[in-house]
């Protein structure tokens, strides 16, 4: 990580259609060669703080720049700009099937390269370099709707890795995946913050934050930014977690001593319960290992 | 009592097959079911080993064509008849079963071409074949009109499905650049082929969670409200993904006079040339003959 910033906000604001607020007075400050989480529950702004640092939205109110350039309309409409920002920046889209939009995935993943006006030689150099990165080449011609959710995620994110970007935008990069499929994502999102890439991470998986940041932005259901600070900070915060819908209580019982307790939970359960209920993420719970909310304990 | 305590479940009455439901959830979802299917067996023909899976896609688009060209310009039911059999004999050399390949032809051209032939066998003037009640007569140059309308459109049908059945559809696509179409619009058609996909199965999930929810039968005004409503979600999803799609092309840096993938790097082999040699042979013989 250097000191230059890569991205800077200053009180923006978002909404759509001028109504629904989607995110509110937000300042922050991201590196070069950081990586950082975004932390929210569904619906807090991740995925419109992406597209406004990816420059695909324009804040109805304050600043964003990259690199010390303000992002507005009228910078894209400059080619030079736009050429400049687009070979730099990469999104990951949250829904593959809105990243695989051509008729294979060789033709995806060269996609990138062709708006870079990269001679031919080049373009399938860059492509067959992606495609064994991440150990897809046997899926060179196949359509991608035709394609599992695993193998998805790797197009969609090889299709990016073609661009050689500085810096990877991901939204909900482990949704849908297996855990196999999430520890190796864990593990490609390490190497490009060892490559010295900047890597930004929408999220509301906290059980990856510590293993793909070094900083965490959690944002609330107002779509504010709450709090900022290291993964260690953020995730031992239970009241914050709980306030910005990151985390819950419930109520389970200890299969050695047979009591019963709540407390609340943000990551999956360290320590024994019963049987059932250590096979169990925080999502997905069995009826007896009942969610309930604190308030009501 | 069943393991968890909870009293057991009253027994299910016996399926009975002649209270079969058919509604438009049912019908619907065959409808999607039967699309897909025929989608995945195109695909599955244009990988098998054959005569035309061999050839240039390029070839394949020219030959069919100059055959397109041949049986809109013959006045011979012979020699249309004639290009008709070429088109079985390739269908079995390229490995599509004869039989699926006749019937998929010939199983919706009545109601295309029949609902316009048939006519013709009444109004054409010339002297009667057979007699009909209600002074209606069958002529002679009625059946032969409409023996050509039904032969050209079947060979013409046959000629489309061979390309569809022996070409992957991407290859299809980047072969229209032979024919000077601008790869934008070869994007565009791959894009929609692409997403049909996607919303046939969206449609097939909004069906199916209908049908997890329906009990009894529903009524007619009840199934054309659901269409309509399933209809403008539909639009809806439709136009926020077309929306999130051009922004996920942008954000890869595409404008809109943006150079697109899509010119495979195809080669003309030996083979390749003698077909093309051939089609262009047999369709202007076809031409000659059938002045």
């Amino acid at each position: 990580m250097n000191n230059e910033p890569a991205f800077e906000l200053r009180d923006v604001a978002f909404s759509y259609e001028g109504k629904q607020p989607a995110l509110v007075n937000v300042s922050l400050t991201i590196h070069a060669g950081e990586r950082v989480a975004i932390l929210g529950s569904n619906g807090s702004g991740k995925s419109t703080l992406l597209k406004l640092l990816d420059g695909l939205y324009f804040p109805t109110q304050g600043v964003v720049r990259a690199y010390g350039q303000p992002l507005s309309e009228a910078a894209f409409d400059d080619d030079t700009f736009n050429f400049a920002f687009r070979r730099r920046v990469g999104l990951v889209f949250q829904d593959t099937d809105v990243q695989l939009f051509s008729p294979s995935v060789w033709e995806e993943v060269a996609f990138a390269p062709m708006q870079l006006s990269l001679k031919s030689g080049e373009v399938e150099a860059r492509v067959d370099g992606a495609l064994r990165a991440l150990r897809i080449e046997g899926l060179r011609d196949r359509a991608p709707h035709r394609l599992s959710g695993g193998e998805k995620r790797r197009v969609a994110l090889a299709s990016v890795l073609a661009l050689q970007p500085d810096v990877w935008l991901l939204d909900e990069p482990t949704a849908g995946l297996d855990p196999r499929s999430q520890c190796w994502l864990i593990d490609f999102i390490a190497e490009q913050g060892q490559a010295g890439k900047t890597v930004i991470t929408a999220t509301h998986n906290l059980s990856i934050v510590d293993a793909i940041a070094g900083r965490v932005f959690v944002f609330d259901e107002s779509h504010r930014l709450a709090a900022q600070g290291t993964p260690e900070e953020i995730l031992s915060n239970q009241e914050l977690l709980l306030a910005c819908n990151l985390s819950h209580a419930h109520r389970h019982r200890h299969a050695d001593s047979g009591q019963e307790h709540s407390h609340p939970h943000s990551r999956p359960p360290a320590h024994a319960h019963d049987a059932e209920s250590m096979r169990l993420t925080p999502e997905v719970q069995s009826p007896r290992h009942q969610t309930k909310e604190l308030k009501d304990t | 009592m069943t393991p968890d305590g909870s009293p057991p479940a009253a027994s299910l009455p016996q399926p009975n097959p002649s209270r079969r439901r058919s509604d438009v959830i049912e019908r619907t979802l065959a409808d999607i079911s039967h699309a897909l299917e025929h989608a995945l067996f195109a695909e599955e023909t244009a990988r098998r080993n054959g005569l035309l899976q061999a050839l240039d896609p390029r070839v394949k688009v020219l030959a069919m064509l100059a055959l397109l060209l041949a049986v809109a310009l013959s006045h011979s039911l012979a020699v249309i008849g004639g290009l008709y059999a070429v088109t079985l004999a390739l269908a079995w050399a390229s490995a599509i079963p004869l039989a699926f390949f006749v019937k998929r032809v010939w199983l919706f051209l009545p109601f295309f071409t029949g609902v316009i032939a048939l006519p013709a066998l009444f109004i054409t003037p010339g002297p009667p074949l057979a007699q009909l009640p209600l002074g209606l007569a069958v002529t002679r140059a009625g059946v032969t009109t409409a023996l050509f309308l039904l032969l050209r459109v079947s060979t013409s049908v046959s000629l489309g499905a061979l390309l569809i059945l022996t070409t992957p559809w991407n290859d299809v696509l980047k072969a229209l650049s032979v024919l000077h179409v601008p790869d934008s619009f070869s994007l565009i058609l791959g894009m929609t082929y692409r997403y049909i996909h996607l919303l046939l199965r969206t449609v097939s999930d909004m069906f199916l969670s209908r049908k997890s929810r329906v009990a009894g039968r529903l009524s007619g005004a009840e199934e054309r409200r659901m269409v309509g409503a399933s209809a403008g979600v539909l639009l809806g999803k439709s136009l926020h993904l077309s929306s999130e799609v051009y922004l996920a092309m942008q954000s890869r840096g595409y404008r809109s006079h943006s150079r697109v993938p899509g010119l495979a790097a195809f080669a003309m082999r030996r083979r390749d040339w003698s077909a093309l040699l051939i089609a262009v042979a047999l369709a202007a013989a076809a031409i000659v003959l059938g002045r």
